[in-house]
């Protein structure tokens, strides 16, 4: 074994140095998020300069500033939307929004099913961890009926977001789900995100023992690593619709994976017809 | 499970196994635990020292077991552990 430092790791290139270590807890999932995406982008050679990573309020929202690239951190609930204007004013952007349940599908519910309906060229990467970790484990969109939050201490009585069938129904091309225990799939699935047009997402179930697992028997990050390992089943290309999370299954793999015309190409060639027309 | 019926490699004697380099970056790690675990080879286990951030980092039980399959590196939330081949120029 060798005793190495820190800036030794293959990936602390995409790091930056001053922000680690991070201040995830011990056994936190978004890590691992962090670590497959930037294992994505080293196996990509993806060019840093042309890449910008967004991310909201919550645990994840960290993300953003934790990579070593052109980032921003929104406020509670809006980077689909920032992210909407970068990618409008410079389509040849790469454009990644990272965040969470709660920031994406409870106050950015919105911005994420109209992104998604325009097909928007953006890449959303969703740290599902069934609840609001970092302001103290309320309950989510998320929150699995009979979950035990800050919120619902008798037991969760409002059913959850099925993510990946909300993302599908509205109209993202590109739709997967994996757990932080399948790492390599999670990366090969980024690679294929970041080399597609259109609005496309993953979903990651994510441990958030700390805050979500301690009230629900799962007291570390290994024994929500656990529940995964048991629960989930690869399923690519099986209808997202019956693909609710539940304690006995998780289902994972592709959901969707179609082409259509992005909103941004669209935008600029009808931009380009009418300046025509006016012209002629 | 069914039977499997294994043969020896064509090239078994020709080929030499990788010897692989365990890197820890001790002062990083918060625990988990997920390297130890999901290491399938059971090359890690939790080791006696405290760290920097109070809690026992891994350590290397055996590193010719290792087959750098790289899963420890890909798992570890803290970017605190990590594998490469060994460079053996010089022999090792
Ligand atoms: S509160 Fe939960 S999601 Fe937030 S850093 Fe801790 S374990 Fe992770
Ligand atoms: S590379 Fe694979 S075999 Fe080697 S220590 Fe890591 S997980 Fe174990
Ligand atoms: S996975 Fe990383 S943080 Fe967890 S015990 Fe191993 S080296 Fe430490």
């Amino acid at each position: 074994m060798t005793e190495t430092e820190a800036f030794e790791h293959p990936f602390a290139k995409y790091l930056r140095a001053a922000m680690m270590p991070h201040i995830w807890c011990s056994g936190c999932g978004n890590g691992i998020i962090l670590n497959a995406f930037v294992h994505a982008l080293d196996e990509m050679q993806m060019d840093l300069n042309k890449l910008v990573v967004v991310s909201g309020i919550g645990c994840i929202g960290r993300a953003a500033g934790y990579t070593n690239v052109d980032s921003f951190h929104t406020t509670h609930g809006r980077p689909i939307a920032f992210a909407t204007g970068v990618k409008l004013a410079k389509p040849e952007l790469e454009v990644v929004v990272i965040s969470g349940d709660g920031d994406l599908f409870a106050i950015g519910g919105n911005h994420f099913i109209h992104a998604a309906r325009r097909n928007i060229g953006i890449k959303v990467i969703c740290a599902n961890n069934f609840n609001y970790g970092m302001t103290g484990g309320q309950v989510g969109p998320t929150t699995p009926l009979e979950a035990l939050t800050t919120t619902t201490p008798y037991g969760n009585i409002e059913h959850p977001f099925n993510l990946v069938h909300l993302a599908a129904a509205s109209g993202a091309t590109y739709v997967a789900r994996w757990t932080t225990l399948h790492v390599r799939m999670l990366a090969i699935s980024i690679k294929k995100l970041l080399q597609r047009e259109g609005f496309s997402f993953i979903e990651v179930v994510s441990p958030c023992p700390e805050i979500f697992g301690r009230r629900n028997k799962m007291r570390t990050g290994l024994e929500m690593m656990e529940w995964f390992r048991k629960a989930s089943v690869i399923e690519n290309f099986s209808d997202p619709a019956k693909a609710e999370i539940t304690p006995e299954r998780i289902v994972v793999g592709e959901f969707v994976d179609v082409e259509k015309p992005t909103y941004e190409k669209l935008l600029h060639d009808k931009m380009a017809q009418i300046l025509k027309e006016s012209e002629d | 499970m069914p039977e499997r019926h294994w043969r020896t490699p064509l090239d078994a004697e020709k080929a030499v196994r990788p010897k692989a380099e365990i890197h820890i970056i001790k002062d990083q790690c918060k625990g988990c635990g997920f390297c130890i675990q999901y290491c399938p080879k059971k090359v890690l286990e939790e080791s006696d020292e405290i760290n920097a951030r109070g809690v026992h980092p891994p350590r290397v039980v055996d590193e010719k077991e290792c087959i750098i399959c790289s899963f420890c590196t890909a798992v570890c939330p803290d970017f605190a552990i990590f594998v490469k081949e060994k460079q053996c120029k010089d022999g090792c």
